[in-house]
């Protein structure tokens, strides 16, 4: 069934080995088209992609894909291309679905980046960054919120992140210090408490 | 503006930072303003908002705003080194846990490990918000326009690209 587009990984290392081959030039360029769409992130564009679109992963396949790039340190969306590359075609795919990924946002956002230090400093540009960077800012708001309010629902919750805020905003702690030390505080307070 | 020594201190920290990023590369902007504004004074306050201003109008992942402090402060040198390290990292972890993870999904830690860091991504959100909030505004009316974007987006399903828009726009009038 599987007629030779780079080593799959099955057995023990997928519940059940995919029955679908997925070609590196393919991820490539799903993860192309991904990393073209979405705006101040890309999660939503991923599942379409994945789930509905190209149909190589089930909705609960993606949730617990998702639930792994979110324990897995690095940024989320990096985290699932190259569990969805290795996954389908290993190393290979999982290089060319990061490549595809991050080539075009790159090149795209250097020339944001050469146009702002080129007229960066003229008056009209300047004032118009400054009511941009505010509405980034309320961009980022808006998702702590909606990260926040299904969260912070008990003391230990609150009490946990009141403190990180408190190192990292006020006292500004470096975080690898903040997560070294509250990372095991939060996860044995669970421990305790759950029987 | 800094030597090759400083280059390296910065793809040092950033590939430690690609560790440290639980919860995606928004948890990493308190300590990535420290490291870039506060220690090394590499950039202004209103560069680093700008440039993160400037990653969220481009498409693709947040992860790209990593990208433009490397070239602010190195150049495409920079930028490229930037990417790399805060990729790198990360993406050898996430590639050996691809023939982990299913014998993780079932033990008892790894929804201790889960549950058990959901409240350190969500105060590190808070703070990002904090931060990049206090550190945008340069007027009162940068808080407004901050706290009625916000507002926006969590009540409508607008695409947020107008929203940086028009907040543009009120910046050229002269409003912020």
């Amino acid at each position: 069934m599987n007629t030779g587009a780079g080593p799959l990984h099955d057995g023990e290392s997928v519940q059940a080995p995919p029955a679908l081959t997925v070609s590196v030039t393919e991820l490539f360029r799903a993860f192309l088209l991904v990393g073209l769409s979405g705006f101040g992130g890309v999660l939503p564009f991923v599942r379409h992609m994945l789930v509905e679109k190209r149909r190589w992963l089930t909705a609960s396949e993606f949730t617990e894909v998702l639930g792994l790039s979110q324990l897995l340190p690095g940024p989320n969306v990096v985290n699932i291309s190259i569990y969805v590359g290795a996954r389908f075609a290993g190393i290979a795919g999982a290089t060319s679905a990061l490549l595809g990924l991050m080539v075009m946002p790159v090149v795209l956002v250097l020339c944001l980046g050469a146009a702002y230090t080129r007229y960066g400093d003229l008056p009209a540009v300047a004032n118009a960054f400054r009511g941009v960077a505010s509405a980034a800012a309320g961009l980022v708001v808006a998702m702590a919120a909606k990260i926040a309010w299904p969260v912070l629902r008990s003391g230990r919750t609150i009490t946990i992140a009141a403190m990180v805020f408190i190192a990292m905003a006020i006292i500004k702690v470096p975080l690898v210090w903040t997560l070294a030390v509250l990372g095991p505080v939060s996860i044995l307070w669970i421990w305790w408490r759950t029987p | 503006m800094s030597g090759n020594d400083g280059l390296w201190g910065f793809i040092v920290h950033i590939s430690l930072l690609s560790l440290l990023a639980i919860g995606g590369v928004n948890t990493i902007l308190p300590e990535l303003h420290r490291f870039v504004v506060l220690d090394n004074l590499w950039m202004s306050n209103e560069q680093f908002t700008a440039l993160f201003a400037l990653a969220q109008a481009a498409p693709g992942p947040n992860v790209i705003f990593v990208t433009l402090i490397g070239w602010q402060i190195f150049g495409l040198i920079g930028a490229l080194a930037a990417t790399l390290a805060i990729c790198g990292p990360a993406t050898i972890i996430a590639y050996v846990a691809t023939h982990l993870s299913t014998q993780w999904q079932h033990l008892r830690w790894f929804k201790l490990l889960r549950s058990g860091l959901v409240p350190l991504t969500t105060g590190l959100m808070i703070t990002s918000a904090w931060l990049l909030t206090a550190a945008s505004a340069q007027s009162s009316l940068g808080y407004v326009i901050t706290a009625a974007t916000a507002c926006v987006v969590l009540m409508t399903r607008i695409n947020p690209l107008w929203l940086l828009a028009v907040a543009a726009v009120a910046g050229v009038a002269g409003f912020v």
